[in-house]
């Protein structure tokens, strides 16, 4: 059992998302990962923002391009790809984004013939996983899922009672999740919501225990690479783990190897749960792509990141080291020093090549 | 039409303005850029006309539609000021 | 050689927006639609002009139906005339050997013309009228009946006319998707689509010859076809122990989303909408665990309208101005709007320009030409700069428009459709004022000014 050693890959490896700050992407912690294995390679980013803190970390990739939004459909990600290859090849793309997923797996074959390679779930794996579909999914496959009501109109939430009673926590499809006291506060979200994320929203009771999270690379079989559980430690007004560590429970472990066997699931993801204070595990959502904590994983004892590399470039590798509890993070925000003219490049050209 | 404002403005290759004094920063496209630079020489409408005619393909008429709303564009973000 | 032009435009960058499209090759242009050049078919037939291709629409239709035969081979596909009732139109479905499904007497007399016999019909929908019901049971069309008075008033008409009436019930149920259709037809859960049927039987003047379901529309999950297929499977067989009675075909009706994006999803449709085989395996599952399908083998029969046509209509439209609006987007007034093209309401539509454009993209909203603040064709979307005059191509438009399009404000534009050899074909003329106007009466004291 090791991690992959990435030292001697010759191979150009895009990574999206590399915002940090209060709300963070994983694309930061993603490539410390792939670094950390000895990759000295080229890294390119991929951002939606040219803002997006990553770019102007030293050091961290070699050239960024912007991306249109997956919002804007196939012909323009097609297009970008096209012209980003004109510039350098690119062998793999980890994408980070719960919004890009899709968009991967759909894309895989005009990927493939331009020699991208992608280590994702294919997608009836990703549908089940859909929030609107854990509710229907699991519960009959033994994995219990808090009590979910579907909603496409704000009139729904008036008659949630008696199936559901206030507090609820009232999420999105792809972001943000929200706790309401009251109808009129579910309702305040609802259109917060479908303004950003569109219908349908999911409105869940609340459990009340303890919080797990685990980050996960499924092997695509139903088994797992990899697997570090932890609990979050510090919890910001978002509701972002700012801390965390790394626990030892096999109950949780056997709970998460159920959900990524009955799933099939292949590439990373994470998974959110709650053991409830009456001992059982609720599974709340399974994000899928990597958290922005997976450096965790590393310091854990599993590269993570690293793995998913040599499995999209179909190469055997090892299982990774077993994980070690009581690995702790705690995340530090920095203020990193540029230039204005820096952000001029990126928001005028669409693309800044750092080092070559 | 008072252009005091743009003239101490720095505009880079590739149309990116920084303005030090309030911390805005404007991105201009190569047309912007090219009305820009003419209007910093001080030059008035009918020779920046002219000279974007000869320099890029368009008629004068569509031109001057274009350019009296780049004025309106200019003056919402305090960058030239009506006489 | 002078440098191509585009707008002058200055931005300011503001914090958490600032993703502007600098890049040349975000919007790819289309100059014609399957080879005749756009600028040709304006000419001869004007703008803005609807255009659709019989190639796209034969593929689209035998790709649907070789799919679902893979998976259940005794499949079949009436045409849903609500969806694009030109006669053209249909009668290339009916050539490929479509059968008929209608929602009015209208709709009904359209396939008649077209020369659908009456046995060839599905007849469904909420609003039979009396007159419509006995023509279509002399017909010996399938009538599907939608509630209780419906079932009353067929029997009637069955004695009447002293013939059995061909029948079968739509039913409504939960099949795990959002929102839930229950205003048309029986309900499953609750038993009601059982005890219609049973008091169906009773009668003993109408024959029960399938079942029948709709469950929405633009259904993103495949797998509610599996639930739908499953439950009137199950109610099949039930039917068939309690009243020794087999129907001949399972009705699972349309709904199969297009590559639309629906203006309340993030995800663009061609990452959302489900492909065929993703459909058809949902069904084929359904229909290959059945008791019922071993023993009667049932056909299966699909009322397929918007994933057959939305894929081959274009709407070509002529940029009549453009303007900044106080937001910093640019506004672009074209000569199409939601009288012609009423899927922009439902759909984030795509607009394609008709010529290259270089140079940076700037939000722009697309406004139709009426007097009306809800004539919006396109939320804004990232666009190269259009000059007068400029086209460009609105996509997909196949379905609902040429039968929902109005005489508001505007006259309703021609239909262009090109043929599988590159002929292009006038299917319905531009309108004038006679075709507004013609049903109009004066009465003599309003004659004088």
């Amino acid at each position: 059992m090791k991690n992959p050693d990435l030292s001697s890959l010759d191979i150009t490896i895009a990574v999206s998302g590399l915002k940090t700050g209060d709300n963070p992407q994983p694309g930061v912690a993603v490539i410390r990962s792939i670094r950390a294995a000895g990759f000295t390679g080229k890294i390119v980013g991929m951002v939606y923002d040219s803002m997006e803190s990553g770019i102007f970390i030293d050091g961290l990739v070699d050239e960024v391009y912007q991306m249109p939004y997956p919002s804007t459909g196939a012909d323009s990600f097609v297009s970008r790809i096209d012209y980003i290859l004109t510039k350098t090849p690119i062998d793999v793309i980890i994408p980070t984004l719960d919004s890009e997923v899709i968009l991967y797996i759909r894309m895989k074959q005009e990927l493939l013939v331009r020699g991208i390679r992608t280590f994702l779930p294919d997608e009836e794996q990703f549908l089940l996983r859909d929030k609107i579909k854990l509710a229907q999914f699991f519960p009959e496959k033994g994995i219990n899922i808090p009590q979910t009501v579907i909603v496409t109109d704000p009139a729904q939430i008036w008659n949630l009672r008696p199936t559901l009673e206030f507090p609820v926590i009232i999420k999105g499809r792809l972001y943000e999740a929200y706790k309401a006291h009251t109808p009129e506060e579910a309702v305040k979200y609802f259109y917060d919501i479908e303004s950003k994320w569109g219908l349908p929203i999911i409105v869940q009771k609340i459990i009340q225990g303890d919080e797990f999270n685990i980050v996960i690379v499924g092997d695509g079989k139903g088994g797992t690479i990899g697997m570090v559980p932890q609990r979050k430690l510090v919890i910001t007004d978002k509701g972002k783990g700012f801390g965390g560590v790394v626990v030892n429970n096999p109950a949780l472990d056997e709970f998460a190897r159920k959900v990524i066997g009955i799933l099939k699931w292949q590439g990373p993801c994470e998974l959110e749960l709650i053991r409830g204070t009456d001992g059982v595990f609720y599974l709340i959502e399974i994000n899928p792509r990597f958290p922005a904590w997976v450096r965790l994983a590393e310091g854990a004892g599993q590269n993570q990141p690293a793995a998913v590399v040599m499995l999209a470039l179909e190469k055997e590798i090892e299982p990774l080291p077993p994980y070690q509890a009581g690995t702790m993070f705690i995340r530090h925000a920095e203020d990193i020093m540029s230039h204005i003219s820096v952000m001029g490049e990126i928001s005028t050209r669409g693309e800044l090549i750092k080092h070559k | 039409m008072k252009t005091d404002k743009m003239k101490q403005l720095a505009i880079s290759e590739n149309g990116f303005i920084f303005d030090p004094e309030t911390g805005y920063s404007y991105n201009v496209n190569e047309t912007g850029h090219a009305i820009f630079k003419l209007l910093q020489k001080g030059m008035d409408k009918e020779a920046i006309a002219e000279q974007v005619i000869a320099e890029f393909d368009i008629s004068k008429d569509h031109f001057d539609n274009d350019y009296e709303h780049f004025i309106q564009m200019l003056e919402a973000l305090d960058l030239v000021e009506e006489d | 050689m002078k440098k191509v032009y585009t707008a002058p435009n200055i931005e300011r960058n503001s914090a958490g927006s600032i993703n502007k499209f600098a890049h040349k090759s975000v919007v790819s242009h289309q100059d014609n639609i399957e080879g005749i050049p756009v600028r040709v078919l304006t000419e001869s037939y004007g703008s803005p002009l609807f255009v659709f291709s019989e190639t796209v629409m034969r593929k689209r239709y035998r790709k649907l139906v070789d799919t679902i035969k893979m998976h259940y081979p005794n499949s079949e596909v009436s045409w849903s005339y609500k969806t694009n009732y030109l006669s053209a139109l249909c009668n290339i479905y009916h050539q490929e050997g479509a059968r008929a499904e209608v929602v009015s007497g209208m709709e009904y007399e359209m396939a008649r013309r077209n020369g659908i016999d009456g046995k060839e019909i599905i007849f469904n929908g909420p609003g039979k009228r009396r007159h419509e019901l006995v023509r279509a049971i002399q017909d010996g069309a399938r009538v599907h009946i939608d509630h209780m008075d419906e079932l009353y008033l067929i029997e009637k008409i069955s004695e009447e006319l002293d013939i059995i009436a061909n029948v079968a019930i739509r039913v409504n149920m939960d099949t795990g998707i959002y929102p839930l259709w229950t205003r048309f037809g029986f309900n499953y859960e609750n038993g009601e689509a059982f005890r219609a049927i049973q008091r169906l039987l009773l009668g003993r003047r109408m024959k029960l010859v399938g079942l029948h379901t709709h469950i929405g529309t633009f259904i993103l999950d495949a797998n509610a076809y599996y639930w739908a297929a499953q439950k009137l499977l199950t109610l099949a067989e039930r039917v068939e122990t309690d009243f020794s009675i087999v129907v001949d075909y399972i009705d699972l009706g349309g709904g199969f989303a297009s590559q639309n994006t629906l203006h309340s999803q993030y995800t663009p449709g061609e990452f959302s909408s489900p492909s065929y085989d993703q459909y058809a395996v949902a069904i084929g599952n359904a229909f290959n665990e059945s008791a019922f399908v071993r023993a009667h083998n049932p056909r299966l029969i699909l009322e397929t309208g918007r994933v057959l046509i939305d894929e081959a209509g274009y709407l070509i439209s002529t940029v009549i101005a453009k303007k900044n609006m106080p937001t910093g987007e640019r506004a672009v007034i074209l000569d199409a709007g939601v009288n012609t093209n009423i899927t922009a309401w439902w759909y984030k539509q795509k607009i394609t320009p008709t010529r290259a454009f270089p140079g940076t993209y700037q939000n722009t909203i697309f406004y139709g030409p009426l007097c009306m603040n809800i004539d919006i064709i396109r939320p804004a979307v990232p666009f190269p700069d259009l000059h007068q005059g400029d086209m460009v191509i609105v996509s997909p438009v196949g379905a609902y428009n040429v039968t929902q399009w109005m005489q508001f404000i505007e006259y309703r534009p021609a239909v262009a459709l090109i043929s599988e050899t590159g002929k292009v074909d006038v299917i319905r003329e531009k309108e004038d004022l006679t075709d507004v106007c013609h049903r109009e009466y004066l009465p003599e004291h309003l004659k004088r000014l």
